[in-house]
C-alpha cells in the first residue's frame, strides 16, 4: 500500500512538472497575450496543482495533507480571477489581438 | 526489478529538471516579452513554476514546513499580478508599446508588399503559359463539375 502511493506521487510529480514545461513552451511560441495567457493560465495551474497533490500523498501526517489541499484549492481560486483581470486591463487599454485571431468577441458590432 | 524507492528518486531528478527548464524558458519571455502584459502574464507563469519546485522540493527533504512557502508564495504572487493588472488599466499605453506595434505593422507590410512582387513576376515570367494551362485546366475542369 505504501508503495502504492509512493508510485503515485512519482506519477503525479511527473505529469504536474510536464504540464508546466508545457505551459512555458506555449508561453514562448504563442503569438499574442491572448493565446499565452491561455497557454499560463490553465496548464500552469493544472502543473502546480499536481505536484502539490502529489506532495499531499507523500506526506504522511495529517496537517501536512490538509494544508497542501488547502494550497490547491487557493492556488484554483485565484489562478483565473488574476488571468481575467490581467486580460480584461490589456484589452480595454487597447492591446490588439494577433491578426490571425478569427473573432474578437468583445468588440464593438460596427467594427467587426 | 528496479526497487520503488529509486524509481521515485528518478521522478523527482525528472521533475527537477523539466521545472528548471520551464524556469528559463519562461524568463527567456520575461526577458524578450514585447509588452507589459506579456511580462506580467511571464512573472505570474514563473510564480506558479517556484510553487511546483518547492513542492518538489519538499517532497525531496520531508521537510513539511515548505508548503507554509508555497501558499503565502501563492498569495504573492496572486496580489502582484492584480495590482499589475490595476497599473496596466491606469498607466494606459506607453510610446514603446505603440513604438513595437508600428514596428511590427511595418515588417508585415513589408512581407507582403515582397510576396506580392513575387507573385506578380512569377505571373509575367510564365504568363504564356501559366495562362493557357489556367485557361485550359478551367474549360476542361467547367464540364466535369456541371
Amino acid at each position: 500500500m505504501n508503495e502504492l502511493l509512493i508510485l503515485i506521487s512519482a506519477a503525479l510529480l511527473l505529469i504536474g512538472s510536464a504540464f508546466t514545461l508545457i505551459a512555458s513552451l506555449g508561453l514562448l511560441r504563442l503569438p499574442d497575450l491572448y493565446t499565452r495567457m491561455h497557454a499560463a493560465s490553465k496548464a500552469g495551474t493544472m502543473g502546480a496543482c499536481l505536484m502539490l497533490i502529489a506532495l499531499a500523498i507523500h506526506a504522511a501526517d495529517f496537517g501536512t495533507m490538509s494544508r497542501a489541499l488547502a494550497g490547491v484549492v487557493f492556488i484554483l481560486l485565484t489562478a483565473p480571477v488574476s488571468a481575467h483581470l490581467l486580460a480584461k486591463a490589456a484589452y480595454a487599454v487597447g492591446y490588439r489581438l494577433h491578426e490571425s485571431s478569427v473573432r474578437d468577441e468583445m468588440a464593438s458590432k460596427d467594427d467587426r | 526489478m528496479i526497487s520503488v524507492e529509486a524509481i521515485f528518486d528518478h521522478a523527482v531528478t525528472l521533475a527537477l529538471g523539466a521545472l528548471c527548464l520551464s524556469f528559463l524558458v519562461t524568463i527567456y519571455r520575461i526577458v524578450k516579452g514585447p509588452t507589459l502584459p506579456d511580462r506580467i502574464l511571464a512573472l505570474d507563469m514563473l510564480v506558479t513554476t517556484a510553487i511546483g519546485f518547492i513542492a518538489v522540493i519538499g517532497i525531496k527533504t520531508g521537510y513539511a514546513l515548505y508548503v507554509d512557502v508555497a501558499i503565502a508564495l501563492g498569495l504573492v504572487g496572486f496580489l502582484a499580478t492584480v495590482a499589475f493588472a490595476r497599473f496596466v488599466l491606469s498607466r494606459g499605453k506607453t510610446e514603446d508599446d505603440i513604438r513595437t506595434e508600428i514596428r511590427d505593422a511595418a515588417t508585415m507590410a513589408r512581407r507582403e508588399a515582397k510576396a506580392r512582387s513575387r507573385a506578380s513576376a512569377g505571373t509575367m515570367a510564365g504568363n504564356p503559359g501559366a495562362a493557357a494551362h489556367a485557361r485550359s485546366g478551367q474549360t476542361a475542369g467547367e464540364p466535369t463539375n456541371e
